[in-house]
């Protein structure tokens, strides 16, 4: 493998998308959405029991690729616990990383998370290891979404 | 670049040569076919999606927009009857290409998806009512989906679909069955862009007219790979692209029988199709300039006439037996990698394999393929409803021109075991 594809898929990243964490439905869930890549057809829908202001419990399901399950494996345990406010804030460093635009967010709150720092070198990637962020952010927004969010 | 030669526009149309063609020498006729990708040469098999322009194409554009480059059809100027005549005989050479009866027969559009639209409204909205039905079949491309819903959502019309079994055939009894007395239109492929199916055409068609129903045939992925004779085939319509059969982006082409069109009311309003105009009263013009409103892809007709003339050179009946050489063994040797699994495995297919792996997502393999230089398409292809038959979200698809070679499916064989290595 090249040092740009082991950066991209790096063993954490390989490792969540074949068993990926909090891939079900809580039952206590209370928000959720779904969210769609048109251009690969990935799709993901992300559950939410929320306590007040607090993500009390999280999960998500759906099919796509490494980079996508991987993304929604580990935003679930990152998430876990946080207020929506820290969520989306999360996301916006999550997204500054993957789109290169923000080298220092590795070293910042993202922790783990910061494997997908390698994403920025592939931009026909973006959209997948955004794709589980985008569905949080909508079912944050709403308790139950009629329409799927879109990557485009 | 220092010589630019004019386009050849009257050489007859070859296409029974039996010799084979000198690959390498076809080659070296597409500049791009040299260029590195991540250090890697390019191998490109995206070619369902786009082809790669050969130079004869190329020095076309240039040649034109050097020496012949006016409006057509208004000037008495040198320029503009050079121009007129470029663009005249390129139609010519379509109408030799496609072997259809006459140059009014043929239509310049964008491409498919507009030839498409143009018969859905200048024809389906004339003789589509409510209650009627169009049929198509379940492999069609989007393209060949969506102006025939919105046809059938103006008029309270019926869209029929014929079923594909898992191999990617068509069922024709069941096609046969969907034929009706409400059946107005029947728009189905020649050749599957996600499949590669090659559709039983003929029956299709004479089964078709057999209750008196037209045929409009979706040619983009056929013309490229297969001989095509309209009046053989005795279809209505035909529409391709010519961007997917080495000509640039922008350019296509609609045939339609004369009577049909002449038929037919304007798709669009403007210059060009009309004889005269006041503000009583306006009078189209006559075929095919009545669906040619504004001012066209001048350059790409022109282009497109050199890259027909290019691979009518080289003969087509040559290009669909190298090509399905080179199906059957990419066919035989990514069947065969461990964990994969062929998505149309049709008895006649041409241009495109697709497939998906085990455990690994055709998105991530597209990646890993890339950094070795080899260009393929992943995802949905514009065929969901094909996609959701096999129930699955996408597949990865290896598509094929006259300039592959068996090398470029190795090179794929070893990017899939690679990939599979990755992620196994």
């Amino acid at each position: 493998m090249t040092a740009e594809l082991g950066e991209l898929y790096q063993e954490v990243i390989l490792e969540h998308s074949k068993a990926p964490r909090n891939f079900r439905r809580p039952t206590s869930a209370n928000h959720e959405a779904e969210g769609y890549n048109p251009l690969c057809g990935d799709r993901c829908t992300v559950y939410i029991d929320m306590d007040g202001d607090k993500i009390n419990e999280i999960g998500f399901q759906g099919s796509g690729c490494a980079i996508s399950r991987a993304s929604a494996s580990m935003m679930t345990q990152m998430v876990k616990g946080k207020t929506k406010a820290e969520a989306v804030k999360l996301f916006e460093q999550f997204h500054n990383l993957v789109t290169g635009k923000d080298e220092a967010a590795r070293a910042a709150d993202l922790g783990k998370m910061a494997v997908f720092g390698g994403v920025s070198k592939f931009p026909a990637r973006v959209k997948c290891a955004t794709l589980a962020w985008h569905t949080l952010q909508s079912a944050l927004e709403d308790e139950k979404k009629q329409e799927p969010v879109s990557t485009e | 670049m220092t010589a630019v030669t004019q386009p050849v526009l009257h050489q007859p149309l070859s296409g029974k040569e039996t010799s084979p063609l000198d690959i390498e020498k076809i080659r070296a006729d597409f500049p791009i076919l040299a260029e590195r990708i991540h250090g890697k040469p390019l191998v490109y098999l995206d070619n369902a999606a786009t082809s790669q322009k050969p130079r004869a194409v190329i020095d076309a554009i240039v040649h034109y927009y050097e020496h012949l480059n006016a409006n057509i059809h208004r000037g008495v100027h040198t320029l503009s009857v050079r121009a007129t005549e470029a663009h005249d005989a390129a139609r010519e050479t379509v109408r030799r290409f496609l072997s259809a009866a006459d140059t009014r027969e043929i239509i310049f559009v964008r491409g498919a998806t507009e030839a498409i639209n143009l018969v859905a409204q200048a024809y389906g909205r004339t003789h589509v009512t409510a209650g009627d039905e169009i049929l198509i079949t379940a492999m069609e491309h989007h393209s060949n989906i969506v102006p025939w819903q919105m046809l059938c959502e103006e008029k309270g019309a019926r869209l029929r679909v014929a079923p594909i079994d898992d191999r990617g055939e068509l069922i024709l009894d069941e096609f046969a069955n969907l034929i009706g007395p409400r059946t107005k239109l029947v728009a189905v492929t020649q050749v599957s862009n996600a499949l590669g199916t090659i559709t039983p055409l003929r029956e299709m068609i004479e089964l078709a007219h057999r209750q008196g129903v037209p045929v409009l045939v979706d040619g983009a992925q056929a013309v490229p790979h297969l001989p095509v004779d309209v009046q053989a085939l005795g279809c209505d319509f035909y529409a391709f692209s010519g961007h997917k059969v080495y000509a640039p982006t922008g350019i296509g082409v609609l045939y339609g029988k004369r009577a049909l069109l002449e038929a037919m009311p304007p798709y669009q309003g403007g210059g060009d199709m009309i004889s005269s105009v006041t503000f009583a009263k306006t009078t189209y013009n006559d075929l095919p300039f009545k669906f040619e409103a504004g001012t066209p892809d001048i350059a790409g007709a022109i282009a497109l006439g050199a890259a027909l003339e290019y691979i009518s050179g080289l003969g087509m009946d040559r290009i669909a037996a190298y090509e399905h050489d080179l199906l059957t063994y990419a066919t035989e040797n990514v069947g065969a990698l461990p964990g994969v699994r062929l998505i149309g495995t049709a008895s006649q297919r041409a241009g495109a394999l697709s497939f998906v792996m085990d455990g690994v997502h055709p998105h991530d393999l597209g990646t890993i393929l890339d950094r070795e230089g080899i260009a393929i398409r992943t995802g949905h292809h514009c065929a969901q409803p094909v996609m959701d038959r096999f129930k699955i979200p996408a597949t990865a698809r290896a598509s094929f021109a006259v300039y592959n070679t068996r090398e470029d499916v190795d090179a794929l064989v070893k990017g899939v075991r690679k990939a599979h290595e990755v992620f196994a």
